[in-house]
Formats: C-alpha cells, sequence, structure tokens
C-alpha cells in the first residue's frame, strides 16, 4: 500500500503538494482508507446502497440467528444495526453487531444464519443465472436444429469452448457427466465476479467462505470419480524407489488437498485484491481532499476496473479449466503411461510396476 | 486472522444450498436440453455435410459414367461407318467384277455369233456367186451359138436381171 501511494505521489502535481499536507491531514479527520476498505470487501448484515448529505439509503437484511437452547430468532438487522454512525451497539433479543458479527450479549455462542449481503447477492446472481440460461434453453427449443439467435447465440460459443476446450480436453470421453458442474461453476463466478465490480454491489466470489465451497465441491467431485489408477498413482507412485515410498505417499496425500485449496485461494485472492486495489484509488480522493487527483484515480480507477472485467472471466476459466484437470487426472485410465516407453514383441504393453 | 479471511459459518451454509439448488435446476431445466440440442445440432450438421460429399461422388461418378458411355458410342459408331463403308466398298467391287464378267461374257457370245453369222453369209455368197456364175455361163453357152449381137444383147439383159435382183 505505501509503495503504491508513493508511486501514485509522484504522478500527482507538486501543485497538490503545496496545497495540501497530504496524508497526515486526511487520517486527522478520521478517514481511515484501510478499515473503508475492509468494510467494503467484507460481508454486512445490512445492505448500504449509498451515503448522501441527506442521509444512508440502506436495505436491512432478516436476521437468522440460532442458539443452542434458545432456539432460532429471527428479525429485521434494523433492530441491531447501528448505520453509519458510532456508539456503543443495538441491541435486540439478547444478540448485537461487533464489528457485523454477531455475538450475543451474555456471550454464549450464536450460529449466524443470517441473509447477509453476501448472500442477497447470492440469492440474486442465482435468479439472474436461472432466469437467463433457462432462457436459452428455451431458445434451443424454439429454433430446434436452426441456428441461434438473441441471447441463446451469446451464450452458445462460451458453452461450446467449456465443452470442447475445457472439459473434452481435460477429462477425455467420460466428460458428459461433468458438463453440468463445469458449466454451473463457469458461470457462477463470471456472473458473481462480474456482479461484484458493479458499485454497490456485494463482494461475493471474492469471499473465501464462497470460494471454499466450491473448492471442496471440486475436491468431492474428483475423489467421486476417481478410479484405481488415480490412487495407485498416490499410494505407489510409478517409478519411486521403495525406501522413498512413505515420503512420496505424504506428498500425494498432501497434494489430493491442496489443489483445491490453490483454487480457493486463487479466486478469492484475485477477486479481493481487485477490489482493494480499485478502492485504494478511490481513496485517495478522500486522503488527498483534493479535486486535482481525480484524473489519476479515475484514470487509474478505470485501468483497474476494465483489468478486473478481464481478471472476472479469467478467473471463471482457470477455476473451470483446473477443475476439469483434475477430474481429468482422477477419471484418467492410463495414468502410467510414462511407464509404456517399450512394447512387448507381440505389441502389449510391459506390466508396469504398480 | 483478519476477519476477511475466515470463512462464515453462515455463508458457508447458504452458498452449498443456494449453489447445489442453482446446479440441481440449471442441470435439469438448462444444460441437459442445450447441450442435447447442441449435440443434435452438430450431428445433423455432420450428417448433412456427409451426405452432400457423398453426392458430390455419386455426381462424380455419374460424370464419369456418362462420359464413358458417350465415349464408348463415339467408337461404336466409328467402328460402325467403317464397317459399312468397308462393306459398301465390298459390294461395289463385287457387283462390278460382276458386270464385267458378265459383260466379257455377253461381248464373247456376240463375237462368236457374230462370226457364225459372218460364216453362214459368205458361204451364201459364195453358192449365191457360184449359182450365179453357172447359171450365165449356162444361158451364154446356149445362145451364143445362134446370133453374136443377140448374145451380147443377152448378156446384158442378164447382167440387168442380176442387178434387179
Amino acid at each position: 500500500m505505501k509503495r503504491l501511494l508513493s508511486i501514485l505521489l509522484c504522478f500527482v502535481s507538486l501543485s497538490v503538494f503545496a496545497n495540501e499536507p497530504a496524508g497526515e491531514g486526511a487520517k486527522a479527520e478520521g478517514f481511515n482508507p484501510g478499515e473503508m476498505i475492509l468494510h467494503h470487501i467484507g460481508d454486512s448484515h445490512e445492505w448500504h446502497w449509498l451515503a448522501t448529505d441527506n442521509g444512508n439509503f440502506t436495505t436491512y437484511l432478516p436476521i437468522i440467528a440460532y442458539r443452542p437452547g434458545k432456539g432460532l430468532s429471527v428479525f429485521s438487522s434494523k433492530h441491531i444495526s447501528n448505520g453509519e454512525s458510532e456508539g456503543p451497539a443495538k441491541e435486540y433479543d439478547g444478540l448485537k453487531l461487533d464489528h457485523e458479527k454477531l455475538v450475543s450479549t451474555d456471550g454464549s455462542k450464536v450460529y449466524d444464519f443470517s441473509i447477509t449481503k453476501n448472500i442477497a447477492a447470492l440469492i440474486g446472481s442465482a435468479v439472474l443465472m436461472l432466469v437467463i440460461f433457462t432462457a436459452v434453453a428455451s431458445g434451443y427449443r424454439k429454433n430446434h436444429g436452426r441456428a441461434p439467435k438473441g441471447i441463446q447465440s451469446f451464450f452458445e460459443p462460451i458453452i461450446v469452448f467449456i465443452r470442447d476446450e475445457v472439459a473434452k480436453k481435460n477429462i477425455g470421453p467420460k466428460y458428459e457427466r461433468y458438463m453440468p458442474y463445469l458449466l454451473t461453476v463457469f458461470f457462477f463466478i463470471w456472473f458473481n465476479n462480474l456482479l461484484g465490480l458493479t458499485p454497490g454491489a456485494a463482494n461475493l466470489s471474492g469471499n473465501i467462505a464462497v470460494t471454499m465451497v466450491l473448492a471442496v465441491l471440486t475436491l468431492i467431485i474428483t475423489l467421486a470419480s476417481s478410479n484405481k489408477y488415480y490412487w495407485a498413482h498416490i499410494f505407489a507412485t510409478p517409478g519411486v524407489p521403495k525406501p522413498l515410498l512413505p515420503i512420496m505417499i505424504i506428498v500425494e496425500v498432501i497434494g489430493i488437498f491442496t489443489k483445491p485449496f490453490s483454487l480457493m485461494i486463487r479466486l478469492f485472492a484475485n477477486i479481493t485484491a481487485g477490489h482493494i486495489v480499485v478502492l485504494s484509488f478511490i481513496s485517495l480522493v478522500f486522503i488527498f481532499k483534493s479535486w486535482a487527483v481525480a484524473p489519476v484515480t479515475l484514470a487509474f480507477g478505470l485501468f483497474i476496473n476494465v483489468l478486473e472485467l478481464l481478471v472476472a472471466l479469467l478467473q471463471a476459466f482457470i477455476f473451470t479449466l483446473l477443475t476439469s484437470m483434475y477430474i481429468g487426472g482422477a477419471v484418467e485410465e492410463h495414468h502410467d503411461a510414462d511407464l509404456q516407453i517399450g512394447y512387448n514383441e507381440d505389441g502389449t504393453a510391459p506390466h508396469a510396476a504398480h | 486472522m483478519p476477519a476477511f479471511l475466515s470463512p462464515e459459518l453462515g455463508l458457508i451454509f447458504w452458498q452449498l444450498v443456494i449453489f447445489l439448488l442453482v446446479l440441481f435446476l440449471l442441470a435439469k431445466f438448462a444444460w441437459k436440453p442445450i447441450l442435447l440440442a447442441l449435440k443434435e445440432r452438430e450431428d445433423s450438421i455432420e450428417g448433412a455435410l456427409r451426405m452432400a460429399d457423398q453426392a458430390k461422388l455419386e455426381m462424380q461418378q455419374l460424370k464419369a459414367g456418362n462420359e464413358k458411355l458417350l465415349t464408348d458410342a463415339r467408337l461404336e459408331r466409328d467402328r460402325m461407318m467403317q464397317e459399312a463403308t468397308q462393306m459398301a466398298n465390298q459390294h461395289r467391287e463385287a457387283e462390278k467384277a460382276r458386270a464385267t464378267a458378265e459383260a466379257n461374257t455377253i461381248i464373247q457370245q456376240a463375237r462368236e455369233a457374230i462370226q457364225q453369222e459372218k460364216n453362214a453369209a459368205l458361204a451364201e455368197v459364195k453358192n449365191t456367186a457360184a449359182k450365179l456364175s453357172l447359171d450365165i455361163a449356162e444361158r451364154i453357152l446356149r445362145r451364143e451359138l445362134a446370133d453374136p449381137a443377140a448374145q451380147t444383147q443377152l448378156v446384158d439383159s442378164y447382167l440387168k436381171d442380176v442387178k434387179l435382183n
């Protein structure tokens, strides 16, 4: 952050330095860019659209809390939300918000199933996906056997690309079973990445819980479709001397989990980092309190935003590609292809040691 | 650990439920019909292309067949024409030879007939001349003894008679 800011300062005209005492002045006013950014990329119990001089435009979302012993309590977050104002946290039904975390006033355990901003965005994107893709599907019913039309012709090349370039190439002949998951995951990530870039929207695909669920689903599908060659490769890696096998088994077993873990971190980090960079450029205006930085903010903000549009698609593609590669590794029939260098004289493959 | 690095239970729960619901609904109502329709269309396009190729091949074969037929017909015609010409020539030659032979025969026969007629006529002339000579000689001899003037008159009259004959 500091390096980034110092680089940016080089682009700001000297007159800005002369007029404004830079960073320190902003801090005195109480603007904390770090806090603001973390607040924006995090989840919250109300949907704060925008703030004007006359007030805040906020949608209060339902709180659903489960406490062992006390049971389920459902109410609007209006009762416990402080909004933008500071002060002691409001309490309702023995619950209060501590930095957007729902806690009970008596310190007992609370399971928070609230429809938070992220979950509201999740429902919204789910509905959007259902509407769009049932419309695409109805296009196929209407133009049966003919060229695609309208929204159908926009999504068809993408679907065909996922099928031919991602699924068929990496999974092989058994790709058809995995197509629904791959397509859903691709469009879910892409849609939510794009929705996350709209002002006022939630940072859903940059949330580690969301990417964790997707990565775990990939792990479950990989393990559920694995065959004996996959496990043979893990517990008796071909070409490894016997004394080394114990180490290799540990490494390979860890590898099962690092693959989905990398999926989780990659998507989360990419999307969250993009949001942080965009928000940092926007924060510059508030830090310097000068219109002079607006061109810099605008130029860099726009650049990063356009870059993020690319990243949105790229990350969806990478997640889908890697998922199909992991599935492909689990369903592959001849996992010992690297050992089949020579063939016996009668044309049969030599018996690989496994 | 910062808040944004720790996954929230509520979000995990809802994400799992909603994502699986979306996956199920899309798989049933969107992906299945879309992928099926895409496959059907690709199959039909491939089938149409294959059929077009086949038709093209058939057309080529047909064209080649036609050309062969045409060449064959042309060859046949040439052969027939040649044969006909040859036959006509032969016929004409034969006819000519036959006609020549016949003409020769006729000429030969005519010649022979003329020869015969000539011989016959010569023989008759000879006979008539001999007879006449004999007649004249006889009459002369008969009259000579009477009157020489009358003899000459008689020869003249006889000669007149011969002329009239």
